[in-house]
């Protein structure tokens, strides 16, 4: 079997010394953590490795004897060799470079018998044998600097990596987290008020989805708060890119208030609302004369015209008094929500959303009156068509069955059929008219709502650590053939193969309360035709309607 | 030795380069032809007419900028994620096995499969619109039943080699492959 060295290529200039280690037997390979340099003792050596093992659980051994003579020291590798004796193995590896060579030489000295093995040799860049190495952490606490009985080199002895503004951020955390768990607690007493927690409110807020923001924030803001370390990996991942993005959030959030506010923006956006407002309602009514005229050159029925147009113009007329109704207060309630948009910016956005919902609430109105309408309509013709054809609806039995009726019932049921087929154009075309401006509005509001998803889920932090520092995240190892000189084992170097973005999107995305269609295109088609009425965006959670 | 010469499943001629590095190392290097001068001219021509065309309609030397800035990120998107410039098999006896494309602007993107997820390294055929191509492609086991295939990686996939150039690879992967306890006794 071929046998296999992971080395260090920090150790690749150490003096001479032994090899300590860890052997990996079903893989037939060997792990070699650190360098322990001449000279030492022994037993110290034993004692310390002792030590080791017991704190960290790790099985450590002295793996052989590393030898790279500088001048003067000869008779080194003879006294390396008489070591084996000293600490028993199974496999006693001899490594040994001389300077001015890339490659290594190596020999096995096996229990029993002596020979040279087939082996390869990996070193290993910034990368390491994962588990190994990190369980045995507490190895490299010393390092051939340190002036302890033993000196060692290891992948760390040049210097750990560390930052500033981390540290003062783990110093700066917990007063923080204390202060934020006491806020937290503060609001959500405010929330489970018995004001709040009547059925009508609650209703609203899930329909706003401000609050529902708002209520994902908290959640947010209360894994942050708590001062358990993350356990896990994707834990520490998920809790630093809540963090990061929430301050971006906040950041984009008051530079876009600061500009909103600054030479009275938010006034000049009070004072167009309602023109707005009152715009809409024209182009509304123009549209419905000219519903009610000759649209696009098709005949109406005239009675059901006048009587479907005068009842919507009815509504738009009440709708503007309404908001005529409510325009001093505007400008005041707009500064004052305005200013939420320091929370964030997907605050800004769902706000948006919702007053766009709010304004176009007569749309809403329409449509589900011109839906209802033409989803009887629909039922009816298609009930009286089965009495036309002399079958029936069997309830019982959930299908359609033959059935004997009467003269009478035969002639109001076909009577009435004809009515509601000579009906129905003018019915379609109005349902026809509001679908499409409901649509129009639902695309909008789904756009907001995917931007701000969005901006909710995307690790912004871990997209910065691959871009800032991609050895952290690796999706594998890649290995290099270095040298192959006869008479020395193949060295290949490993070396950790950073993620890509793609994966990185995919692997650390935060789970929202996502907006996602509910309906595949072929059943929002069909849900159109029949008349049911649509609502192509559905929270993730929420009850359906 | 004969210079067999590959082509690919287009007639395309590709080159295949086999390196043995040791006894149970082999890498395999298949490298397709390189972007052709030509057809880059023909393309940039071919978008600057049309922008002229337009200009000379609409009088707006946006047009002119903007179908520059197109050629150009045009240009750098095709070499930087579309174009492969060769793609390599490395296979380590009782390690692994490293697939990596590199592409024209020297973008590397690299795989290693470990020896134990590999069931076995295996010619496919595949039914490609009108014709039958075969593909080398790598059997990965599943961990919870090791009889059983969970997955198959097709190797080579943008240089689509025929079938005598995969032959050859196949050849080679399967004499490592198939006895990785090969002591090679090499004298000190």
């Amino acid at each position: 079997m071929v046998l296999k060295i992971f080395f260090p290529q920090c150790c690749n200039r150490a003096d001479s010394g032994l090899l300590v280690g860890q052997w990996i037997p079903g893989h037939n390979s060997a792990v070699v953590l650190a360098v322990i340099h001449y000279p030492f003792i022994p037993w110290q050596v034993k004692q310390y490795i002792n030590e080791i093992q017991g704190q960290s659980h790790v099985e450590l051994a002295v793996l052989g004897s590393w030898s790279m003579p500088k001048e003067g020291q000869e008779g080194m590798e003879s006294f390396l060799r008489d070591l084996s004796t000293i600490f028993p193995q199974q496999h006693w590896l001899q490594l040994s470079r001389q300077i001015g060579e890339i490659g290594f030489r190596c020999q096995v000295l096996h229990r029993d018998q002596i020979g040279e093995e087939h082996m390869e040799l990996t070193e290993e860049g910034d990368g390491e044998v994962f588990q190994t190495v990190a369980q045995g952490e507490l190895l490299f606490s010393q390092d051939k600097y340190d002036d302890g009985p033993l000196k060692l080199t290891h992948w760390q002895s040049e210097g750990r990596e560390a930052s500033i503004i981390v540290e003062l951020m783990k110093q700066a955390s917990v007063p923080l987290c204390v202060l934020l768990t006491k806020l937290l607690v503060f609001w959500a007493w405010l929330c489970s008020l018995r004001l709040l927690n009547t059925r009508p409110v609650i209703f609203v807020s899930s329909k706003l989805s401000t609050c529902v923001q708002l209520s994902y924030r908290t959640e947010h803001l209360q894994m942050l708060s708590s001062t358990k370390r993350a356990d896990t990996h994707a834990h520490f991942m998920r809790k630093a890119n809540t963090f990061v993005s929430f301050l971006v959030d906040v950041a984009l959030g008051m530079l876009l208030v600061s500009w909103l506010y600054r030479e009275n923006r938010i006034g000049q956006l009070a004072n167009a609302l309602v023109p707005a407002a009152d715009h809409v309602a024209e182009e509304l009514e123009q549209l419905l004369q000219w519903l009610m005229g000759a649209p696009a050159g098709l005949k109406m029925n005239r009675a059901l015209d006048q009587v479907l147009g005068r009842f919507f113009l009815y509504h738009i007329h009440l709708w503007i008094s309404y908001i005529h109704l409510m325009s001093p207060f505007i400008e005041m309630i707009l500064w004052y929500v305005g200013l939420s948009a320091c929370l964030g910016l997907t605050f800004a956005i769902s706000l948006l959303s919702d007053m766009v919902a709010l304004l176009t609430f007569h749309i809403y109105c329409f449509y589900v009156y011109g839906a209802r309408l033409y989803c009887m309509k629909v039922y009816g013709l298609s009930s009286l068509w089965r009495l036309f054809r002399g079958k029936k609806w069997n309830v019982l039995r959930q299908r359609v069955d033959s059935c004997c009726y009467d003269l009478d019932q035969l002639f109001i049921g076909t009577l009435l059929f004809t009515i509601l087929l000579f009906l129905l154009p003018t019915t379609a075309l109005y349902y026809l008219v509001f679908t499409l401006l409901r649509l129009v509005v639902v695309l909008f509001q789904g756009i907001l709502h995917l931007s701000m998803e969005f901006i909710n889920s995307f690790p912004l932090f871990a997209i910065g650590l691959k871009v800032a520092r991609p050895y952290h995240l690796a999706a594998g190892v890649k290995f290099r053939v270095l040298c192959e000189e006869p008479g020395t084992p193949l060295h290949l170097m490993m070396e950790i193969n950073p993620i890509s973005c793609s994966t990185v999107v995919q692997t650390y995305r935060m789970p929202t309360y996502s907006c996602y269609p509910k309906d595949s295109w072929g059943a929002l088609v069909k849900k159109l035709f029949l008349g049911e009425l649509v609502y192509p965006w559905r929270h993730k959670g929420t009850k359906t309607d | 030795m004969e210079e067999e010469v590959f082509s690919d499943i287009d007639g395309k001629i590709i080159s295949l380069d086999c390196q043995s590095h040791s006894s149970f190392c082999r890498e395999f290097t298949i490298s397709a032809a390189k972007v052709s001068i030509g057809k880059i001219m023909v393309y940039t021509c071919a978008v600057w007419l049309f922008a002229y065309a337009v200009f000379f309609f609409t009088e707006n030397t946006a047009v002119l900028s903007s179908a520059i800035v197109v050629t150009l990120v045009g240009m750098m998107v095709h070499i930087h994620f579309v174009k492969i410039d060769h793609e390599t098999l490395l296979i380590i006896g009782s390690l692994g096995v490293q697939v990596s494309s590199s592409y024209a602007s020297g973008r590397e993107s690299t795989t290693f499969i470990e020896m134990s997820k590999i069931k076995d390294i295996v010619i496919n055929e595949a039914v490609h619109m009108q014709s039958i191509i075969y593909y080398l492609c790598i059997l990965l086991k599943d961990s919870s039943n090791p009889e059983a295939v969970s997955s198959v990686v097709p190797l080579f996939q943008s240089s689509k080699p025929r079938l005598n150039c995969l032959v050859k690879v196949y050849k080679s992967c399967q004499e490592i492959l198939a006895c990785p306890d090969s002591l090679d006794n090499k004298s000190a």
